[in-house]
């Protein structure tokens, strides 16, 4: 056990814990997309999830620390906000805020971010800059919303923890970087056992699935199966 | 994307690619390198190429198609008689190359990186082709079965230079049919003559 100071608090935890699952264990909130519990490498991209820690000379992603004994983290210094204010806007900038017409209305990450970070969903000074087409609708059961979409790689993540290979990819690059189901129009030469752990695990309204009538592959929850539920 | 149905020649290629492919080790260091030789055998990388990519490296295939949308070198539409590459370089970005394309985009009915149904015609924006002072820049590029034959830069492109291009591309092929047909009108005429004399003699 690693006992540790955050914002004043002393916390305890198992040495080599990553600091962001550390602290959200223990009710600390830290802004965060891309991290999911039990991730052994976190690509750290989103850049949300900043703190300082004392005897580093910039604040660092903290899901890219481990705890260990007697460390100093402090999760909200004015440096820490302006890092994380910063990367809230840029990624608002390529989203397409219609919060009353999304199915995450209310339970979306970035709702919750802005809210906690008093920042505005709808960044004021930066142009908005959306993809094209607005839904890739070649999935099965799913939808695909590539402006709501934050690029955090959670549902490549998961997908990929669950099955052998995963059947979600980043593709092209950019500014026109999307999540493609390249090959899974036919999902009955995949192995997708139809889980929908990538919708579960999409932290705002970008993964979602299908109408039901415009299924044609029905979802495990219409055959009344139900997925082994995410750890997040 | 639809990239439509496949010609001969692509059934030609994908039989190519499924022997050369063998060659290659079974390792997923070596997917660029056979997406390349899927590209340089074929022209392009067909739905049936990044399948067999993925089945030979046991990889999934949005993985192979993620990898390759990477790179500006693979194209998934087979290459037009015609390539068209506009430049989008920043000397020809600020000439309005923008424009150029978007024009280019709407005669063809294509976006860029794809090919006219007919196959006359692909479409394909790059980086600075070296000749800024011509900005904007259209280079036109003769294909044959795939391949580059040879290419014409065009330099100060314009709206109306485009729409003349294509139509003068048009009428050279209209004109080359004509010729065709008359040769084949003179040769249909000449054999019965040549009948007619025969059985004179
Ligand atoms: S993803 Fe979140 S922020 Fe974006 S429109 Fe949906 S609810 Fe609003
Ligand atoms: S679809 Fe959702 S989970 Fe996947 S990368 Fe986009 S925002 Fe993240
Ligand atoms: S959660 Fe740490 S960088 Fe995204
Ligand atoms: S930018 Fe177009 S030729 Fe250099």
């Amino acid at each position: 056990m690693a006992k540790f100071l955050v914002d004043n608090r002393e916390i305890e935890a198992d040495e080599g814990t990553i600091l962001l699952q550390a602290c959200l264990d223990h009710g600390i909130y830290i802004p965060n997309l891309c991290f999911v519990k039990g991730m052994d490498h976190p690509s750290a991209s989103c850049r949300m999830c900043f703190v300082e820690v004392e005897g580093e000379r910039q604040p660092v992603p903290s899901c890219t620390v481990k705890v260990k004994d007697g460390i100093v983290v402090k999760t909200d210094t004015p440096q820490v906000r302006q890092l994380q204010r910063t990367a809230f806007q840029l990624l608002m900038s390529v989203h397409d805020v219609d919060c009353a017409n999304c199915p995450s209305n209310k339970k979306c990450e970035l709702q919750r971010i802005a809210k906690f970070l008093k920042a505005p969903l709808k960044p004021r000074a930066l142009e908005i800059y959306l993809k094209e087409p607005r839904i890739d609708e070649s999935h099965p059961f799913l939808d695909y919303y590539p402006n709501r979409c934050v690029l955090c790689g959670r549902c490549v993540y998961t997908c990929g923890q669950r099955n052998a290979q995963s059947f979600l990819a980043f593709s092209k690059r950019g500014f026109n970087t999307v999540i493609s189901f390249y090959g899974a129009a036919d999902l009955s030469t995949l192995d997708c056992p139809n889980c929908h752990a990538c919708v579960d695990v999409c932290p705002v309204g970008a993964l979602v699935l299908k109408e039901p009538a415009k299924r044609t592959v029905p979802a495990s929850s219409d055959l009344g199966l139900t997925p082994k539920p995410l750890e997040v | 994307m639809e990239q439509g149905l496949l010609t001969p020649e692509d059934e030609e290629s994908l039989r190519q690619i499924a022997s050369k492919i063998e060659s290659y080790e079974k390792d997923r260091k070596n997917l660029i390198p056979i997406l390349q030789m899927m590209q340089e055998t074929a022209g392009y990388l067909p739905k049936e190429a990044i399948k067999m990519a993925a089945g030979y490296l046991g990889v999934a295939e949005c993985e192979v198609y993620g990898v390759a949308t990477f790179y500006n070198q693979f194209r998934f539409h087979p290459p037009g008689k015609h390539h068209i590459k506009v430049c989008m370089g920043t000397a020809c970005a600020v000439k309005g190359g923008g424009i150029i394309l978007e024009n280019f985009e709407r005669k063809l009915n294509i976006h860029a990186g794809e090919t006219t149904p007919d196959r006359e015609f692909s479409l394909e924006r790059v980086a600075c082709v070296g000749c800024c002072a011509l900005a904007p820049v259209a280079v036109f590029g003769e294909t044959n079965r795939g391949h580059l034959d040879q290419e014409t830069v065009h330099g100060h492109m314009t709206p109306s230079a485009v729409e003349g291009l294509l139509d003068g591309i048009a009428i050279e092929k209209q004109m080359k049919e004509r010729v065709l047909k008359r040769m084949e009108m003179e040769k249909q005429i000449e054999e019965r003559v040549g009948n007619v004399d025969e059985s004179d003699g």
